[in-house]
């Protein structure tokens, strides 16, 4: 800690460490001191001007931006003379403004329209023409609108510093500047948004919310995004049962501020034209719509018959459904149709890790360690298109701790360009590179360790007990693809493992072993699509699917039952870090319903109503936490922030099964199954180019 | 993108000059001396200069719209540049530059038909001991009047270099 330096503020003695800038001081403090193109966490600029207060002895007003404090000194932030340097400062940055806040979709949420309202001049002493561009379209999501620019650069440097992308420049200079994209006339880049939504006025616009609505017509509700592993909160705008937009500007949530394209934009399936509004059922080859009550009797009835002749039924868990859903699911599954057959697409190692970590505590690594810890071993994953939040924090430890990055990939990583070392190493081969990292990472007096599914099984032994021998604080984090794949592990989506990772005593089938059994006489899937890769072997199968679009595996079954989406419904989730998070409704299903009521539906048809229980969220909830090591969380904590579970801290009685662990090492654009239903996902030129490369 | 013999050397020490980290230093002498050379600043030139620099060619346009000395545009082939900076307003330079536009017919940062001739008024160009000022590509003309103007213009116009017209002072820097 620095030492702490004495001096005032508008005649309040104040302490803070040297080396504070005078505006954080200020702001610690309940002072407000205005500014524009000031931002916590990038680079400083200076360039606005707003921020000029009173320093004694200095001469001219400084600004408090890029001001550290002094022993002894003097500020004043309410004279006459800043007043009156605010007024003008705003009057000056109006000159060229249009002032079309009517229009505007800033309007509202506007920093300049707060200010002027706050200190400005409701009249202009500017009586020359206004310098006008015309608006650009720099991609399917990013609109400029150059007059209204005030040049507080901040989108650049959120591009730059925050993204590592570096796709907005400056051209011009003084009145002429304007930002311009990477490629001429158009943008190349994540589509992450933050220039967006760092605009203090409405420069940049969203080609998705532009035009729709006012930011007071919103109810604006917090969720956790569903496609990703990593967790980020996405508030959702809400209009009338419609998603207008998606972004995190009251900086809640393990993620702050920062969304990729997928948290920010790629809600739009939701309402896409091929949602599955009525349950169906198989009359004469063709999935014909039926109502809720026959399709429920038919599923209740076949299970019911196969149940009492013990006949073989596979149940496929899903990757972004709810906590509550998945160990719903695994208890039907276990307790009302007797069978251990209950698997998911497997992305990470979970399993091994937890394992491999027994009797240690505090080695996973959370979110929030990614910014904090100084140093860090990427293994196997491109971080930065597959998990771009834990990327950018990273970057951000970098950028403010100067952490160190090793990186051993198969390709070159975007982390490579600020790592210290990055060695290329083959997929499946990564951990040759170890022993020559060793003396390197032995150094560190603590390191993150994150690797994706190229380590699995005796590898993920092999790295723990590595990092073990470094005898420093390491933590590790085992990259899984989907919302809630971690979830699905903790809930006991696996054969082979109950709930907290309790052996099952008999394991059943996995997805594998189901797709391929010429035995199999049902097969019940909820929210998985594991027919896009190849056939069903059984043609006799009965199929029951609970899913949002006809997908390659609901187009062969015998009834489709349409379910809610993460945004239509309430539960929680739990992230690549293994912190739990709660989703909120953000509108209302049409047609479907959530997974957990057609799951409670299907057990009230076949009378297992009291094996399984209510299909209350919250009541299922209060179970896992009586019977998931770890989620012992009461969900009142949840509702202020993400809490880590630790699921297991002891030996897992069976072995994982890293032959059935892959990842789909989705981009930026891609997001499974569900990606594909996303309009702006696949407008974005960016994923053409990623599908031609793939 | 493939340069003079002369200009590949220098570009060469420019890039020598700078640590390793730091050879975007050698952006804006690249960019002068290759707008010399291809006769002004194009996409080509800017990819190129970006490559070698390892800077992105967006943060070298940037600097090309920062600098008024650096055109997008080619120039022609004596480019007129007239200081209207207080210095040279102060005698005369505010008239100079009328008298440029009058008789070339041009206005600022723009090139006759024939690519002869291109005008811009100037900020200062550091000749405020003898002004007023007129540059003519790296050539400077000192204590020039509206009629030596004329006549340099006419000499230039008349295929003539400027260093076969006697009526005006020239100092080659």
């Amino acid at each position: 800690m620095a030492d702490l330096v004495k001096f005032t503020i508008d005649g309040r003695e104040i302490e803070a460490a040297a080396g504070t800038l005078v505006i954080e001081a200020a702001k610690k403090n309940g002072i407000e001191i205005p500014s524009f193109c000031y931002y916590e966490g990038l680079s400083l600029q200076a360039a606005c001007r707003m921020c000029l207060v009173e320093v004694e002895k200095m001469p001219k007003m400084q600004v408090a931006c890029t001001l550290p404090v002094g022993a002894g000194m003097v500020v004043r932030t309410d004279t006459e003379q800043v007043r009156k340097a605010r007024k003008t400062t705003l009057e000056f940055l109006l000159v060229n403004h249009p002032l079309d806040c009517p229009v505007c979709d800033k309007g509202g949420e506007c920093e300049l329209q707060d200010m002027v309202f706050k200190y400005g001049a409701g009249e202009s002493r500017f009586t020359e023409t206004k310098m006008h561009v015309d608006e650009q379209q720099w991609s399917p999501v990013v609109f400029y609108d150059g007059p209204r620019c005030i040049l507080c650069f901040r989108c650049v440097r959120a591009c730059e510093e925050g993204m590592g992308v570096a796709a907005l420049g400056v051209v011009n200079r003084g009145a002429q500047s304007l930002i311009a994209p990477n490629h001429g006339d158009h943008l190349e880049c994540d589509e992450c948004g933050q220039c967006i939504d760092i605009c203090p006025v409405g420069a940049l616009t969203s080609g998705a919310y532009r035009y729709q609505t006012r930011p007071w017509e919103m109810e604006h509700v917090g969720t956790i995004c569903t496609h990703c592993s990593d967790g980020c909160k996405t508030t959702l705008g809400v209009r009338g049962d419609e998603i207008m937009r998606g972004n995190n500007r009251d900086r809640s949530g393990v993620n702050g501020e920062f969304l990729c394209a997928k948290g920010r934009y790629a809600y739009d399936f939701y309402n896409h034209a091929e949602r599955i509004q009525s349950p169906m059922v198989r009359v004469g080859g063709k999935l014909e719509p039926v109502s809720w009550s026959k399709a429920l009797e038919l599923v209740a009835r076949k299970f019911g018959e196969i149940r009492s002749r013990s006949g073989e039924i596979g149940v496929i868990g899903s990757s972004h459904t709810t906590n509550e859903e998945n160990y719903y699911l695994q208890k039907f599954a276990r307790q009302g149709l007797n069978t251990n057959n209950i698997d998911h697409h497997r992305t990470g190692d979970v399993v091994t890790l937890v394992d491999a970590l027994s009797g240690t505590t505090g080695q996973l690594a959370t979110t929030q360690d990614l910014y904090e810890k100084k140093a860090f071993l990427v293994i196997g994953a491109d971080l930065a298109l597959e998990h771009p939040f834990l990327s950018y924090q990273i970057r951000a430890s970098f950028r403010h701790h100067a952490a160190h990055v090793y990186t051993v990939t198969a390709e070159k990583v975007r982390e490579d360009d600020y790592a210290v070392r990055s060695v290329r190493k083959a997929a499946g081969t990564e951990l040759e590179a170890l022993e020559d990292l060793r003396a390197a990472l032995a150094a560190e007096p603590e390191l993150v360790i994150l690797f994706g599914d190229a380590v699995k099984g005796d590898g993920v032994r092999k790295l723990v007990e590595f990092g073990q021998s470094l005898g420093t604080a390491v933590k590790y984090c085992a990259l899984v693809d989907y919302a809630n794949s971690r979830g699905a592990i903790d809930m006991g989506l696996v054969p082979e493992l109950l709930p907290g990772y309790q052996a099952s005593g008999k394991s059943g089938l996995s997805v594998k072993e189901m797709l391929a059994s010429q035995t199999l006489e049902a097969l019940w899937v909820v929210g998985a699509n594991p027919l896009k890769s190849g056939p069903l072997a059984s043609k006799k199968t009965f199929v029951v699917v609970q899913d949002m679009f006809l997908t390659e595996t609901a187009q062969r079954a015998d009834v489709v039952l349409p379910a809610a989406s993460a945004y239509e419904k309430s539960g929680t989730v739990t992230n690549v870090c293994g912190e739990v998070q709660r989703l909120t409704r953000a509108v209302t299903a049409v047609g479907a319903k959530t997974d957990l009521e057609i799951i409670g539906l299907i057990a009230k048809e076949m009378s297992l109503a009291a094996t399984v229980g209510p299909w209350s969220s919250e009541t299922v909830y209060n179970e896992i936490r009586k019977t998931v090591k770890g989620y012992n969380i009461p969900l009142a904590m949840l509702a202020v922030q993400a809490q880590q579970t630790a699921p297991v801290n002891g030996r897992v009685a069976v072995e994982s099964r890293p032959d059935l662990i892959h990842s789909a090492h989705d981009g930026l654009f891609t997001s499974g199954t569900l990606g594909r239903y996303s309009k702006i996902l696949n407008s974005v030129m960016e994923s053409r180019k990623e599908t031609v490369t793939a | 993108m493939t340069f003079s013999p002369e200009l590949e050397a220098r570009f060469e020490k420019f890039l020598a000059k700078y640590p390793a980290d730091r050879k975007r230093s050698a952006v804006i002498p690249m960019l002068i001396y290759g707008q010399d050379e291809v006769g002004a600043i194009t996409d080509e030139l800017i990819n190129e200069v970006a490559k070698r620099t390892g800077a992105t060619p967006l943060q070298v346009t940037e600097v090309v719209g920062f600098y008024s000395m650096l055109h997008r545009k080619p120039q022609g082939k004596y480019h007129v540049q007239v200081c209207t900076n207080i210095s040279c307003l102060l005698v005369g330079g505010a008239e100079l530059w009328e008298q440029a536009c009058k008789k070339t017919g041009l206005g600022h940062k723009e090139t006759s038909k024939d690519g002869l001739i291109s005008l811009e008024e100037v900020e200062c160009m550091g000749a405020c001991s003898w002004a007023p000022a007129v540059q003519v590509n790296y050539d400077f003309y000192h204590d020039v009047t509206p009629e030596q103007l004329d006549k340099l213009i006419d000499g230039l116009a008349a295929g003539k270099k400027p260093e076969q017209i006697a009526e005006v002072t020239k100092v080659s820097c």
